[in-house]
């Protein structure tokens, strides 16, 4: 019993120790850094999309509070 | 026996990660020796050659939005304090030294920028963001380090670097 007990404590150490987790460094984000990696590579078109996507939501009584879908909020 | 097990495993992943995790090279140190090829030649230029002068060492790259206010306002401090003995060395760290040498051309700058793209000095100095800046006195010791850069630090970097520059 005890054995398998240290057994299985040092697979988890070991797995915990060589996980796949890389640092990218500080200086190595060059590629990360490009537009084309962000979130939202257009911060303007997500503000748009955002706006009519609450309006809907709003017409057909969706997650929003209330609101006609008109866009004017 | 099990106890023991324990304490052993724990005691080596605890060494394992103390053996992996190197240090940052931090103020009172001796500045770690760089040289390098300049990014637009061949030619080597060394930390060593500016012993004696206050020297503002740069980690930059062309990709980072903090050093497209750094390096003209850097620049120009150092026209205006190179007769007093202070230098500015760039060290451009991107992956293509291209890109480095497009961004010097929208940004020129009056100091001299070396090229590292296999990024061996910024691994030896541990940058922690981006830019890192070292201000280095006269004798080679690091006594101010800066992470990150806006428009308002430059007047702080400049008090720093005349302090240092009145010292023997």
């Amino acid at each position: 019993m005890n054995k398998l007990k240290c057994c299985s404590l040092l697979v988890v150490l070991i797995s915990l120790l060589s996980s796949g987790c890389v640092q990218v460094n500080a200086w190595e984000r060059g590629v990360l850094a490009k537009q084309e990696m962000g979130w939202d590579p257009d911060p303007l078109m997500k503000q748009l999309n955002d706006h009519v996507y609450f309006s809907k939501e709003g017409s057909t009584g969706g997650v929003s509070l209330g609101g006609g879908g008109c866009g004017c909020n | 026996m099990y106890k023991r097990v324990i304490s052993r495993a724990l005691s080596s992943g605890i060494l394992f990660l103390v053996c992996f995790s190197a240090n940052a090279v931090s103020v009172g140190e001796r500045a770690p020796e760089i040289s390098l090829p300049l990014l637009d030649q061949a030619k080597i230029l060394s930390l060593k050659k500016h012993r004696g002068k206050v020297v503002y060492l740069d980690f930059w790259a062309s990709w980072c939005g903090s050093c497209r206010v750094s390096l003209p306002l850097l620049s120009e401090l150092r026209t205006e304090l190179l007769n007093n003995g202070f230098e500015v060395l760039g060290v451009n760290v991107d992956a293509k030294p291209e890109d480095g040498i497009a961004f010097l051309d929208r940004f020129p700058v009056s100091f001299p920028v070396v090229s590292d793209p296999k990024g061996k000095t910024p691994e030896l100095y541990q940058l922690k963001g981006m830019p890192t800046s070292y201000l280095i006195d006269k004798k080679g010791v690091i006594r101010h380090v800066h992470v990150g850069f806006k428009k308002s630090d430059i007047s702080k970097i400049k008090s720093e670097v005349l302090v240092l520059l009145n010292e023997k």
